[in-house]
């Protein structure tokens, strides 16, 4: 199959913060000295100052690079009358794997479509392991043109790769939507998210939590998910879409089951789900139906019967026996073996269970895709990994460590502003209106702009994307597939390399 | 199985402000007075619960903020703001971090589990403990509704030798001793941490928390006063001073702790003689050697031996190695000698979170001692004031025993409800069976060695990004 040359990009549109004042890393403060002569509004390459009836102030702290900044108004002014320090909202924020840099470059990205051109770091957080010590390797005198289109280079992922009876699809950018059910977060947050997966030619997942009709439209770029609780699960919903996952464990909660808090269970979750309003809905863990791959097979089969034409992806956690797992999903009839490792989620989960159960997606990545080879079997099955990619980077490294592409879900909500305080569950819900079903909660999020920011976050991934292509000198993302030449590891540099 | 084990809990207010992350700075200068100030949209209702005056700014570092930086976000004029705070970076130290500690002030305050969203935040690994993850299993259950259902998962561990097999008379009677093992409904007990501003009452209070939770709590001999009989059927009598009587003063108590050594040895032969005579624990200090002296304890008839680590979580006299690999390389020891059933493995040092209990087992103890955070419990913020003479600024002393008790046992009910989570993803279903399966554990030295060492060669020239 061929990539579909014809597909038409979405625009990024500016989509500014939804708040008054945005964050940034810097605040500029200017003294009463300021005789307001204009120095700073001129030369300031990123719009920072703005001089309006003759007064001069800082109207846009957050788009401050700092240091890195090649003309500082703060040493231009005349009068010295600006200074720059760091802003303590900043430091305040984030945390070692999503630290403020990462915060806010997200944030910068969903509002421009690009990365953002200094004063952040935007490639890795502060984990001290796994992603954050890893970086790619680029050899001297590889890099394609610059000059070349970006259209040339295919980051188009083949998700049917049994080249069986189900659909042929070929998404465009090497990520879908990770599953947020309806009910773990807004009607509105769940359509930007699926409305710019059809933009973007991707798909995005329903999450346990039903298929509400306002998705309709976008059928076409649903993934519905199965899971234990089966809630939201019709005949008619499996035949609507055209891949359909099968959730046996997640990430941020391995070997535990879903649990949505009774206050959560509004008439509308309730209705979508079948359920009883105000009263907890627990999702169990595992499939009191599977026990074994045979016992899969007969799930995949089902499926299959409702609608032959659909893709099936299965979604597990990284225990350590997560190759065979994956084996015995091929063998069961699946196209896709979704790997969650346990460092992400979005879901409300025990700490104990976020910090301590199954292995970071980082060594599941290498372990599944080397076993599906020796097997003989690795062309057959599409790997998608997810669980804590954050950046371009993130998925460029999963790649070179042996997954096809990945499934996102923190980077979407963070593109919404999230700020990652972690209270989802308490009280309302998120009270930025992200990951709630509180009506007065919920309208502090409209949705086209919810939908512009993440098609923005994501056309600056592409980009980023394909200018790491580029410069590794690959033509497209799959001769990127398990090149861990690509990729260094800093805790295992040798003394005085690089 | 044992009767199904279940703590309950009830919030037990704080006496004094929890010391928090960060604060909200807000600045008076510039005010709009708008008519809705920002404050009073608080989704959270803090400035409402402050019973502050929303007009009124403040400067003030709280403990009700929830962190949505909205008000932040939305004041006109920029005047509030998010800061850290400085106290609360200050508090505990490398191993005792501030986020250990004021999670474990969260636990003994609401016994809940700590809960969040939005994934893990923390670092990739660390040192001890943080080196490990816990395995799950993608379709085997431990029980069939939930860990919290009828079917349940035990977390009880016997304490004592237990005998390789029993011997019935043809009447069906057993013969001999009936083996002396005690069982303890999960694999933690309690002794007294090594400082802390505290007094009679709060030792009662743990007294009264132990015998709650159907655990023991080691204090030394001295302590078991004539006021605290009562309690000794959940005690554990520290003996330090082998000139004292043996068997004098114990009460009853199930089980004594004496330290490990030759000059103990008539004291304890003596012990073993006395009527009903209690376990014997033997302690022996984690250290370069212990292992040998672990050895010829259980040669010397040893039933049960207390591994004592550093309150850091480390070996007592080696900063670099940590409880973790101790208990494990005496575990594979024992069990390379043939003796590791014979002999019930309890080891100290540091535990400070519910995971380092399941760990600690899965490395191959048998249960823990757990010491400060039972006065971390009481709100010890660890500035170690008390260890210099100085007034404790939380005055721990003046607690009331049964706010000592329940906010003590609220922390470990929390801890308790987390070995279910983690025992139910591994699909282990009696905490028995935990004990030295390493193989339901990944290790970060060898799955980062596997995945990682041959990304250490780069060619010269090359960019790294």
């Amino acid at each position: 199959m061929s990539k579909d040359n014809s597909f038409n990009w979405p625009e990024a549109v500016r989509t500014p913060s939804r708040f008054r004042n945005p964050i940034g890393k810097y605040r500029l403060n200017r003294t009463t000295d300021c005789i307001a002569c204009g120095k700073c509004v001129e030369i300031c390459p990123y719009g920072v100052h703005v001089i309006r009836r003759g007064q001069v102030f800082v109207k846009n702290h957050y788009l401050c690079v700092g240091p890195d900044c090649p003309n500082p108004c703060y040493e231009a002014c005349p009068v010295q009358a600006l200074s720059i320090k760091e802003n303590p909202d900043f430091v305040a924020m984030g945390d070692y794997r999503w630290t403020p840099d990462l915060l806010i470059s997200t944030w910068y990205m969903a509002e421009f479509g690009e990365v953002p051109s200094a004063g952040l770091q935007y490639r890795t957080g502060n984990s001290g392991g796994g992603f954050d010590r890893m970086r790619l390797v680029f050899r001297p005198g590889s890099s394609i043109a610059e000059e070349a289109e970006d259209d040339e280079v295919d980051i188009s992922l083949q998700l049917n790769r049994r080249k069986d009876n189900a659909h042929d699809i070929r998404i465009q950018v090497p990520f879908y939507g990770g599953g947020m059910s309806y009910g773990s977060v807004s009607i509105t947050t769940m359509l930007s998210r699926i409305r710019a997966a059809a933009a973007l030619g991707t798909f995005c997942c329903t999450g346990e939590g039903g298929y509400p009709d306002e998705l309709k439209p976008y059928d076409d770029h649903v993934i519905t998910q199965v899971a234990t609780g089966l809630f939201g699960v019709r005949e008619e919903t499996i035949q609507r879409v055209r891949i359909v996952e099968f959730k046996y464990a997640q990430g941020a909660k391995p070997g535990l089951g879903g649990h949505l808090l009774g206050d959560k269970v509004t008439p509308g979750v309730a209705r979508m789900r079948e359920a009883v309003v105000g009263y907890p809905l627990f999702s169990p863990f595992p499939f009191h139906s599977v026990y074994s791959v045979e016992d899969h097979k007969k799930h995949v089969d089902w499926i299959k019967s409702i609608n032959p034409k659909a893709l099936v992806s299965v979604k597990v956690s990284t225990p350590t026996d997560v190759d065979m797992v994956a084996v015995g999903s091929y063998y069961a009839g699946a196209h896709i073996i979704h790997l969650d490792g346990s460092y992400g989620g979005t879901g409300a989960a025990p700490d104990i269970a976020k910090k301590n159960i199954a292995m970071p997606i980082e060594y599941a990545v290498p372990k599944v895709h080397r076993f599906l080879q020796e097997e003989g079997m690795r062309d057959k099955m599409t790997v998608i990994a997810s669980g804590g990619i954050r950046t371009p980077h993130d998925v460029a490294k999963i790649i070179a460590l042996g997954a096809d592409g990945v499934c996102t879900g923190t980077a979407d909500l963070v593109a919404l502003e999230c700020v990652r305080c972690s209270n989802c569950e308490s009280g309302r819900g998120c009270a930025r209106g992200i990951a709630t079903t509180d009506p007065e909660l919920v309208k502090l999020i409209e949705l086209d702009w919810g939908t512009q920011r993440i098609i923005n976050l994501f056309l600056a991934w592409r980009k980023e994307l394909v200018r790491i292509l580029k410069k590794l000198g690959m033509g497209s993302l799959e001769e990127l597939v398990g090149r861990t030449d690509c990729l260094a590891h800093l805790d295992y540099m040798m003394k005085g390399a690089a | 199985m044992p009767a199904k084990y279940v703590i309950h809990t009830k919030p037990v207010a704080h006496r004094f402000e929890p010391i928090t992350r960060s604060g909200i700075i807000a600045w008076e200068e510039g005010c709009l007075k708008c008519p809705v100030c920002v404050k009073r949209q608080c989704v959270y209702g803090v400035y409402d619960h402050r019973h502050l005056d929303a007009r009124q700014m403040i400067d003030s570092i709280d403990n009700q903020c929830m962190n949505c930086l909205r008000c932040v976000q939305s004041c006109p004029k920029e005047l509030i703001h998010k800061s850290l705070n400085p106290e609360y970076k200050a508090i505990g130290d490398a191993h005792w971090t501030p986020d250990i500690i004021s999670r474990l002030w969260y636990q003994a305050e609401t016994g809940k589990i700590p809960v969040s969203g939005a994934g893990y935040n923390g670092p990739f690994s660390g040192p001890g403990f943080d080196s490990m993850w816990t395995d799950m299993s993608e379709i085997v259950r431990p029980t069939r509704d939930g860990i919290h259902g009828r079917e349940y998962i035990s977390t009880a561990v016997d304490l004592g030798r237990t005998p390789r097999h029993l011997l019935f008379t043809r009447q069906g009677d057993l013969e001999g001793h009936t083996p002396n093992v005690l069982g303890i409904p999960m694999p933690i007990l309690m002794r007294l941490p090594g400082f802390g501003s505290i007094s009679n009452e709060t030792v009662l209070g743990w007294n009264l928390a132990a015998r709650r939770l159907g655990t023991l709590m080691a204090v030394p001999l001295e302590l078991i006063n004539s006021g605290q009989v009562e309690f000794s059927r959940w005690s554990i009598p520290v003996i330090t001073s082998h000139e004292s009587d043996p068997g004098r003063g114990l009460q009853g108590a199930p089980m004594v702790e004496i330290p490990w050594g030759e000059e103990w040895k008539d004291y304890r032969d003596e012990l073993t003689s006395v009527e009903a005579s209690p376990l014997i624990c033997d302690k022996i200090v984690l250290e370069k050697g212990a292992e040998e002296k672990v050895l010829r304890a259980v040669d010397g008839g040893a039933s049960m031996i207390h591994l004592e680590g550093s309150m850091g979580g480390r070996f007592v006299d080696d900063h670099s190695r940590y409880i973790k690999d101790g208990i494990r390389s005496i575990h594979l020891r024992l069990v390379e000698e043939g003796v590791r059933d014979e002999i019930t493995l309890l080891a100290s040092g540091g535990i400070a979170m519910a995971e380092q209990v399941a760990k600690s087992v899965i490395c191959g103890a048998d249960a823990v001692f757990v010491d400060f955070a039972i006065l971390i419990a009481l709100e010890c913020r660890m500035c170690r004031r008390c260890t210099e003479g100085l007034s404790c600024p939380v005055e721990i002393k003046d607690a009331a025993a049964s706010w000592v008790a329940e906010r003590v046992v609220n922390l470990l009910g929390a801890w308790h409800n987390q070995l279910l989570e983690v025992m139910g993803a591994m699909g282990i279903r009696d905490a028995r069976r935990l004990r030295g399966e390493s193989g339901r554990a990944m290790f970060f030295e060898e799955l980062d060695r596997e995945t990682f060492s041959s990304m250490g060669e780069i060619q010269e020239g090359c960019e790294l990004e």
